[in-house]
């Protein structure tokens, strides 16, 4: 389980994240909402140590992430950024099997190339993209790169930032089903931001909603139609009028 | 205005000073703090092969040429600079001797370090920013890879390897530049001329290039890394972090220039 409790963060006098209280149950799959530029991606960073949070706490499964050994916590993760993030000096297959190649859980390069092949397919992606540079693919494409670079090491907790972002309905489509698919058939853990409301529903077991700073609402996704939360309804509903003003 | 305004007024200067100087010291125990944290990284494993070869082959071999020309064209104009100079006081023949020492203890190594500082302290810089900028660098550590030992480890590493021996090949270079002319254009006996420079060159003249190139290597590859490492956000911050890395390189490459040839010649 994944514990947050008052954690903030600020950049200079931009006070970003102000007392998040949020918690994620093991195998279970969280999706977090909200506004363009309230801190998802920071509180994301925060989780995985990237970013060092100002105040607050976090732990996982009791223990708090701080103190933990950074190795042994990471070697849990994976993590498709908003942005992608591949390491442009490496062709497509070892960046998905970057992890395979080196380190702990190196293995023989044919086998860490298979394997990147095979997760590349689950992503929608052939072969022939193997060996290319990332640079050479469409934003849509790096996309589905970074997210079978962050399933190929079979992690526990995947945290997946904006992973329809840029792709055509169908290939969303396909991309929702996989996480839906790594939660309930690999049993792990998932928090996904998403801007995309037919996402949250296909993804989700819970929802939390990010505005000003905290967690304005969190429930199951059943509840998401009838929050009773007026900043969840407009947003859900994408209304340009209502308590969450347009211009931020 | 009170006396004391006027007193302060007087010693402002001094603040003014005072907040640079504070702010310098900061950044070198930065960097000091930075460097040894890769070293001590470098010692350890999980170690990165693949790293440091490529980090050779873009430091070192492919170097090369840059620095060739560069001591190249060096020698042959210390040697005809030397000659119409030493005309003035009848000193012509020494031209082997000033050729060999000049290069050897002094332009060989502070123009390759300045060569390396413009090519490669840049690149690294300019490859390790970007990294940062788009998110390459916090993807690598949610891989289970340290930024430190994966990137910055083997450049330093193979800096303080490869730089020495680009400062050998250029000294080696300059001074063929020097013989080429002297022998070609200047009527020197080729065979006393390498007799000459073989003679007068100590070994102490040949350690102390050696040593600079290290120390100058060093700091180039550290300061590419560290400001790559701690640029600001987009494409300013690349540019800044460039800007300020060959800057920094190339005028700590000087101050150490100076340093070490106190400690190496100064009686
Ligand atoms: N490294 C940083 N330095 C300074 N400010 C930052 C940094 N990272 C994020 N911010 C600021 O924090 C705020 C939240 O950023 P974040 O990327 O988390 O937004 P987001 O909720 O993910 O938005 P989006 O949905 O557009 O991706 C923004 O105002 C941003 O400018
Ligand atoms: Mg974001």
């Amino acid at each position: 389980m994944i514990a947050l409790s008052g954690v903030t963060k600020a950049f200079d006098d931009n006070r970003v994240l102000q007392g998040v209280d949020l918690a994620v149950e093991t195998g279970r799959s969280m999706v977090i909402i909200g506004g363009s530029g309230t801190g998802k991606s920071v509180l994301l960073k925060c989780i995985l140590g990237l970013v060092r949070p100002d105040g607050g706490t976090i732990a996982l499964d009791g223990q708090d992430v701080a103190r933990a050994d950074r190795d042994a916590f990471l070697a849990r993760f994976g993590m498709l950024f908003q942005g992608a993030a591949l390491f442009d000096s490496l062709p497509v297959w070892q960046n998905v099997a970057f992890r395979l190649l080196r380190g702990s859980l190196a293995r023989p390069r044919d086998e860490a190339r298979a394997i990147a092949i095979e997760k590349l397919r689950r992503v929608g992606l052939g072969a022939d993209v193997a060996d290319k540079f990332p640079a050479e693919l469409s934003g849509g494409m790096q996309k589905r790169v970074g997210l079978a670079r962050a399933i190929a090491a079979e992690p526990e907790i995947i945290f997946f930032d904006e992973p329809t972002t840029g792709l055509d309905p169908i290939m969303a489509g396909v991309i929702n089903d996989l996480i839906r698919e790594i939660v309930t058939e690999m049993g792990a853990t998932a928090m996904t931001i998403t801007h995309d409301m037919s996402s949250v529903r296909a993804i989700a077991d819970e929802v939390a909603m990010l505005h000003a700073g905290r967690i304005q609402w969190t429930g199951p996704v059943a509840d998401l139609d009838h929050s009773g939360d007026p900043y969840v309804d407009q947003f859900v509903t994408g209304r340009a009028t209502g308590p969450i003003e347009a211009v931020r | 205005m009170s006396e004391r305004d006027s007193l302060t007024r007087a010693l402002s200067p001094l603040g003014a000073l005072g907040r640079p100087v504070l702010g310098a010291l900061a950044a070198v125990g930065r960097v000091t703090l930075f460097a040894l944290n890769a070293l001590w990284r470098a010692l350890r494993p999980p170690f990165y092969p693949r790293e440091y070869a490529l980090a050779m082959l873009h430091v070192g071999w492919l170097s090369l040429p840059v620095v060739g020309l560069t001591a190249l064209f060096t020698g042959g104009a210390l040697a005809l600079q030397i000659y119409s100079g030493g005309a003035r006081f009848n000193a012509e023949s020494v031209v082997p001797q000033i050729v060999a020492i000049g290069m050897v203890r002094e332009l060989g190594p502070v123009l390759v370090g300045l060569m390396i500082a413009a090519r490669v302290t840049s690149s690294i810089a300019a490859e390790i920013a970007t990294m940062k900028v788009t998110e390459q660098i916090d993807a690598l550590t949610t891989l289970s890879t340290d930024p430190m030992r994966y990137l910055v480890a083997p450049r330093v590493v193979s800096a303080l390897v490869a730089v020495p021996l680009l400062v050998a090949v250029g000294d080696v270079i300059g001074i063929a530049g020097g013989y080429a002319v002297a022998t070609g254009n200047l009527d020197f006996n080729p065979a006393t001329y390498l007799n000459n420079t073989a003679d007068f060159l100590q070994w102490r003249d040949v350690v102390s290039s050696l040593a600079k190139g290290c120390a100058f290597g060093g700091l180039a590859a550290l300061m590419g890394c560290y400001f790559g490492m701690n640029s600001g956000r987009g494409a300013q911050g690349v540019g800044r972090a460039t800007k300020g890395s060959v800057e920094a390189a190339a005028v700590l490459i000087l101050a150490a220039n100076f340093l070490l040839t106190g400690a190496f010649f100064s009686v």
